[in-house]
């Protein structure tokens, strides 16, 4: 389906996304893998609760980190998360 | 295991990783005798199992230190009363739990205590995708058995990996096998050529398939994923003697793999108990954190320090760490030797020799009768490998 403002992206129902201390980053588990995420990457897949639509998500990264115009960075990444499974779309 | 090491970055010496992947292998029980068994050939030497306790203390220690991913393997896992408990354990302690099993020993009630404990993922082995060959390469009858688990497995909501190890007598089934586990419903399949440690070193002739064999199947295996789609993701891993460099085996020596013996032998990776002269820590009586940074056994091969030529001065000695010390030791008798494998090792031939035999239907050593792994033959061959 067609990535837009409007979709509602959570993390895919075979994977899992957690905080590690000793990585110093978000990593995705899933079976016998994981993915160690960059920054931007864990910010934006947590708040991938199939709650928030990416406008939701795109506002609430711009107040948290005092910025503007991540809307097609996010809308980019949820795509690959997609194509990745990484994140189911409604 | 593939995106785990693309998704680290290599380490040098200095700054030592934790170790993200701990495989606790809970018993060398196990109801199946398969031939190619990567357990040790003397296995029914070992005793006394770690106790319930003791792997509380093995999962708390090496969660403290980073890791993350948890396997529970064997031998058969099912076969420890108290799964259920080191299971729930693990989730408490925030690891992703994944299970390696034959399926013997999955019943409801298990599978049901399994997912309230917090069980995140289910690998499922078959040994090929009739039950005829199932049996005969397992020496049980278990083919059965394993579909009903399967379809326990997805009724509980498991994510699911078929594994099949591959070999000389079902490469030539790739295509059933790839049936069976869209049949199934795996998400994950893993076509895992034979790597030759543990049993399937004792019947490595039995075992290796020709060229023209794996070149089918690999064909085979990327048509397939060329006209199903990415509902189930198929991992083919080649076997090792038919490559001119060797693996960058468990992603470097105590790089992020930390095995656990079922007697409580800590191993960076699962065969390495076989290599001599050298002590491995035994977690009763030492801390994760010391077997991990300060012992011999995890510290003797890390890096490229410890390298002989060829490779200390190989340009490609970071890509792969000279290959795996139990098959420099194998096959070259020095576990500090390159890796035959790799076609610069002066021992080469030591490979292409057994290759060269494998494009031979029906020699005198392939048609040797195959040795099933089981306690009896364990003591009879009395070897470690």
């Amino acid at each position: 389906m067609a990535i837009t403002t409007a979709t509602v992206p959570k993390v895919g129902r075979n994977f899992r996304i957690q905080w590690e201390p000793a990585q110093d980053a978000y990593v995705l588990l899933y079976p016998e893998g994981m993915v160690k995420l960059n920054q931007s990457a864990g910010e934006i897949l947590k708040r991938c609760d199939g709650a928030a639509n990416v406008a939701a998500i795109v506002a609430d990264l711009e107040t948290t980190f005092n910025a503007q115009g991540l809307e097609a960075d996010v809308l980019a990444f949820i795509e690959l998360a997609d194509q990745q499974k990484w994140v189911e779309l409604t | 295991m593939t995106d785990l090491s693309e998704a680290v970055a290599v380490q040098d010496t200095a700054k030592i990783g934790p170790p993200l992947w701990l495989l606790a292998e809970l018993t060398y029980r196990c109801p199946l005798h398969c031939v190619y068994c990567y357990n040790p050939v003397d296995f029914a030497k070992t005793e006394d199992e770690l106790t319930t306790e003791q792997w509380f203390k093995v999962l708390r220690e090496a969660r403290e230190l980073g890791s993350v991913q948890c396997g529970f393997s064997g031998g058969e896992p099912m076969l420890r009363d108290d799964l259920e408990v080191i299971v729930a354990e693990a989730h408490r302690l925030g690891y992703y739990t994944n299970l390696l099993t034959s399926g013997v020993g999955l019943n409801e009630k298990r599978i049901g205590a399994l997912k309230e404990a917090g069980l995140d993922h289910i690998q499922l082995s078959f040994q090929d995708s009739t039950r005829e060959m199932n049996d005969f390469l397992s020496s049980t009858r278990t083919f059965d058995l394993k579909r009903r688990a399967a379809d326990m497995i997805k009724a509980h909501g498991y994510p699911m990996v078929m594994n099949c190890t591959i070999h000389r007598h079902n490469i030539d089934h790739i295509e059933a096998i790839l049936q069976l586990a869209s049949d199934i419903d795996a998400e994950y399949v893993e076509l895992a050529n034979t790597q030759y440690y543990g049993w399937a070193q004792v019947n490595r002739d039995q075992l290796l398939p020709s060229r023209e064999q794996l070149e089918r199947a690999e064909r085979i295996t990327n048509e397939w994923r060329a006209t199903h789609g990415n509902k189930m993701k198929l991992f083919f891993v080649v076997p090792d003697y038919y490559e001119k460099r060797p693996k960058k085996c468990m992603n470097g020596w105590g790089n992020i793999f930390l095995t656990i013996t079922p007697d409580g032998k800590a191993l960076p990776c699962h065969t390495a108990r076989m290599l001599p002269g050298l002590e491995f820590p035994d977690v009763r009586t030492s801390s994760i954190r010391e077997i991990w940074y300060e012992s011999e056994g995890f510290n003797r091969y890390r890096g490229t320090g410890w390298m002989k030529e060829p490779c200390s001065s190989c340009p490609e000695k970071e890509n792969d760490y000279g290959g795996c010390r139990c098959q420099a030791y194998m096959i070259a008798n020095d576990p500090a030797a390159a890796d035959p494998v790799c076609d610069k090792s002066p021992l080469h031939n030591r490979i292409t020799e057994v290759v060269d035999r494998a494009q031979i239907a029906g020699n005198a050593a392939q048609v040797k009768p195959l040795i099933y792994r089981g306690p009896k033959e364990s003591l009879q061959l009395d070897r470690p490998f």
